[in-house]
């Protein structure tokens, strides 16, 4: 009874899940002059130019943030744990607190920040690498927390240093293989964020995928769609990757989840 | 405990896709005894425990309580205390709430629960305790709150799924002999299963030995020590030394001296004896032909490990002030004293 | 002494400062400027900001959101642990298990805009189903433009929160240890027992708390509704657009200031709420 009960719901989950995406591969290949089927949408992707633009901006500003929340988050966690413990508290705080803090409210008291940031920098959008730098933390934040947790942080510290490792060998050659997984996990998932990230570059003024995608929408609503559900497949295949990478993790929830707290969209 | 009733395991076998958890397995437990399932682990004495408390299904074989087949009897009406390796006590309720929980599911009335409860807790001697919740215990007392839950409905069996696995070394002895004494002035039919056989030996009425889904032996402690009747038993229940020895009409020629036989033995020819380091003489010899290689202090006892002339290694165990004289590098002779040993078939030992 | 400790913590937090810097910069003050601007204009406390809150605009716009936030929780929440519950049954390492947790995530954290046009190619005026079902019937589906408007917004919300509910849920579910329910299966329960006694009251505090997540993280979401509904502002977030992009209004910009501070408020008394419920209790099913 059981049985059947499960398969019906998983059918209905399914079809409910599964259908838009497959009306978006039909809106997207469907040819509105001739009727029948074409690729025009998607080869646009690359065609267009203001489109492609987008997503060579998008796919800059994913690596640059990676980079950033990498560059900054891990010395500090391993640091926090080795030297500063007192801090772990409050940098936990810290890097949860983006959740709680929704993207639009970031956005609105923005302004005055981004004046100086553009002042100094320029007026690229990869100025957006800062805010979205903050974005990610608590992502990155959980899983790099949850790798450093899995070793012994402090006897593998230890042992490098009185092996006549200095701080630079120690954490790069020492620890970051060690956590590897949890690096991987963090640097996926921070894509997939800055590549759907919408709020804080539309009503910025950038020109990131997203925000492309809506303003191409009115005018060449197949394009629209193409972009939008290879962005969907570009995101579900990073995810699938990380989570055969890290096959060894118990609980396979963690790996790809967000601290259980709200805002989790990136919106 | 008014009636104490008989348990019968018949012919349990548990078939897994390939794996045989359980291969024609039988246990008798006679009413008011305790019986210890032991072997490693995937020997399958937790599944036939599971099989008896209605969690898991034989494949085929019969389980009776008291004579009745509880074959068609679901698990939640088969009336058995069980108590888990750990975890299973429920989190949000107290103490006292747990202990009452299967009474509750009886529909036992709120003040006779609790009265109940209370008396149970005071069996295990955590009365004062009864309003605490689960995180607020240490490891021994959540043991001993999850036996009094599982007493505190009557049950005719109680089953103890290696209650003290998950437990530290000093805790464990302790909470092994309470058990012991609770079940004793209860007088309850009880199964304890575990791989400790130290555990084992010293809780049980009975012992019954497992390996591969089988039952290799059952009987009471010192017989399971002194007379194993098969050589896993030997080895896994105590220590062993594996010496060459010969076997003829009148018993075993070991390293020079007569020893008997127990059944189970090779019959004649060649074979290793399984001797206990305690039956193991040590005497300092000018001439002797063997030689003290280490000793190993364990507070009242010592171990003496010897190498013979052939190189094979002997360890005998010693009062620790006869120890005292020996020094590695001392020449000894060995000899063995007349205790019965099984002696089993083997060209010689990868290591003794 | 006490001098030499806080020259050492100094000395020890120094590496943290690029952290601490990045933060501070880029969303303590953002917070703070808001909090301010709404409540101080013209370098005086103006409570002016304030009030317009309470404008009907503001007020419906809130209803609206209340609305939507709350109905999609609760959609979001029931059937997200009916789904939770059929992927816990599945075992640990299997492919369907992975792939239907990697897609939960896609839709639930990064989907934003994506799942706007996801349900524009499907019930929208050239949608695919509206296209089926006009063959077939004759009605339209997408006729009255209900997918920009409320109704629509709840639908697609549901596409993300029930996923959302799943990630949260699921360690929630798979706390729930198989030694409770043979426990109690032992001590007498029946199945409609355990689960009343034991499994509900564990579980409980969890699916409340996560009601209340999903809620927050509608309340706050805005790049679904901001592509699906290109005019108007029915609920908070697209006012706050309005407001800040709006140029027929002058000071408006005050008046986002003030939308963002209920913003806050509002996410963070649900996320109090969601600590107090949840901090004990959480431990149970570690």
């Amino acid at each position: 009874m059981t049985r059947v009960l499960r398969a019906v719901l998983w059918l209905v989950f399914g079809l409910f899940f599964l259908f838009p995406l497959y009306a978006m591969a039909d809106f997207a290949t469907r040819d509105l002059v001739h009727g029948g089927r074409t690729l025009r949408a998607w080869q646009n992707l690359v065609a267009d130019d203001a489109l492609f633009r987008a997503i060579l901006v998008s796919l800059g500003l994913a690596v640059l943030t990676v980079a950033a929340m990498l560059a900054v988050l891990v010395p500090t966690m391993i640091w926090v744990r080795l030297r500063a413990g007192w801090a772990r508290n409050l940098v936990e705080f810290l890097c949860l607190l983006p959740l709680t803090i929704p993207a639009l409210v970031i956005v609105v008291g923005l302004r005055n920040v981004y004046l100086w940031v553009t002042y100094l920098l320029g007026e690229s959008p990869l100025t957006l690498t800062f805010v979205y730098t903050v974005l990610v933390l608590p992502f990155a934040y959980r899983a790099i927390d949850a790798a450093l947790g899995a070793i012994d942080l402090r006897t593998l510290a230890e042992a490098a240093r009185s092996l006549g490792a200095g701080w630079i060998t120690t954490i790069f050659r020492v620890i970051v293989p060690n956590i590897w997984s949890g690096i991987l996990s963090a640097a996926f998932i921070s894509i997939a964020v800055v590549l759907g990230e919408y709020t804080i570059a539309s009503l910025s003024g950038y020109q990131t995928l997203p925000v492309q995608i809506v303003l191409i929408g009115k005018s060449d609503g197949p394009t629209s769609v193409a972009a939008s559900l290879a962005t969907l497949l570009f995101g579900f295949v990073l995810l699938m990757i990380l989570a055969l990478v890290t096959r060894r993790r118990r609980r396979t929830v963690a790996a790809t989840t967000v601290p259980t707290t709200p805002t989790g969209v990136r919106t | 405990m008014s009636n104490p009733v008989a348990v019968d395991l018949e012919n349990l076998t548990r078939v897994y896709g390939t794996v045989k958890a359980l291969d024609g397995f039988s246990l008798h437990i006679e009413p008011g005894e305790l019986v210890a399932l032991l072997g490693p682990s995937g020997c399958g004495k937790t599944t036939a425990m599971r099989i008896l408390a209605g969690l898991d299904e034989a494949t085929s074989g019969t389980v009776r309580v008291d004579g009745r087949d509880l074959g068609a009897v679901p698990a939640n009406k088969r009336d058995m205390g069980m108590v888990f390796q750990a975890y299973s006590l429920f989190p949000h309720l107290n103490v006292l709430d747990n202990v009452a929980f299967g009474l509750k599911m009886r529909g036992v009335g709120r003040a006779e629960r609790q009265a109940r409860a209370d008396e149970m807790l005071e069996l295990v001697g955590l009365a004062a305790h009864r309003h605490k919740y689960v995180d607020e215990l240490s490891g021994g007392q959540q043991q001993r709150v999850a036996l009094a839950r599982a007493l505190a409905i009557r049950p005719r069996v109680l089953l103890l799924d290696e209650p003290l696995s998950a437990l530290d070394a000093k805790v464990r002895a302790q909470l092994r002999d309470e058990i012991r004494r609770v079940q004793l002035e209860i007088g309850i039919t009880t199964l304890f299963v575990t791989h400790d056989q130290e555990e084992a030996l010293a809780v049980a009425d009975r012992v019954g030995v497992m390996n591969a889904g089988r039952l290799e032996q059952l009987a009471a402690p010192a017989e399971l020590y002194a007379r194993p009747a098969t050589p896993f038993v030997a080895e896994f229940v105590g220590l062993s030394n594996r010496l060459p020895a010969l076997v003829n009409g009148a018993g075993a020629r070991v390293l020079g001296c007569a020893v008997p036989t127990l059944p189970g033995s090779v019959p004649s020819g060649a074979g290793l004896a399984l001797v206990r380091p305690e039956a193991v003489v040590v005497k300092a010899d000018e001439q002797g032909a063997a030689t003290v290689t280490s000793v190993m202090f364990l507070g009242p006892n010592s171990r003496v490990y010897a190498r013979l002339a052939d190189g094979t290694q002997v360890q005998a165990q010693l009062a620790s002030a006869e120890a005292r004289a020996f020094r590695p590098g001392d020449p000894v002779s060995i000899a063995i004293e007349p205790v019965p040993v099984l002696v089993v078939p083997g060209p010689a030992p990868a290591r003794t | 002494m006490a001098g030499r400790s806080v020259g050492r913590r100094l000395a020890d937090g120094a590496p943290l400062l690029p952290f601490f810097a990045l933060v501070v910069i880029f969303l303590l003050i953002p917070t703070g400027t808001v909090v301010v601007n709404a409540l101080f204009a013209d370098g005086g406390f103006s409570p002016a900001r304030l009030g317009a809150l309470f404008s009907s605009t503001a007020l419906t716009a809130l209803w609206r959101s209340v609305l939507l936030s709350g109905a999609t929780a609760l959609i979001g929440a029931v059937f997200g642990a009916v789904l939770a519950w059929l992927i816990a049954a599945r075992p640990p390492e299997s492919m369907v298990r992975r792939g239907v947790l990697a897609l939960c995530s896609v839709l639930a954290q990064f989907g934003g805009v994506a799942l706007a046009f996801a349900f524009l190619a499907t019930v929208g005026l050239n949608g695919v189903l509206t296209l089926w079902v006009q063959q077939l019937t004759g009605f339209n589906l997408a006729g009255s433009g209900w997918l920009y408007a409320l109704p629509g917004l709840i639908l697609v919300y549901s596409y993300f929160q029930i996923p959302l509910m799943v990630i949260v849920f699921l360690p929630a579910l798979e706390g729930l240890r198989r030694q409770w329910r043979e426990a109690a299966v032992s001590l007498g329960a029946s199945g409609r027992q355990y689960w009343r006694e034991v499994a509900v009251p564990l579980l409980g505090p969890a699916f409340l708390g996560s009601v209340l997540l999903l809620f927050a993280n509608a309340f706050a979401a805005y790049a679904t509704a901001a592509a699906l509904v290109s005019q108007g502002s029915p609920i908070v977030p697209l006012l706050i657009r309005t407001a800040l992009t709006s140029e027929v209004v002058l000071g408006q910009s005050g008046f986002a200031y003030a939308l963002a501070l209920e913003m806050i408020v509002v996410v963070a008394v649900v996320m109090v709420a969601y600590n107090a419920l949840v901090r004990r209790t959480a431990r149970w099913l570690r």
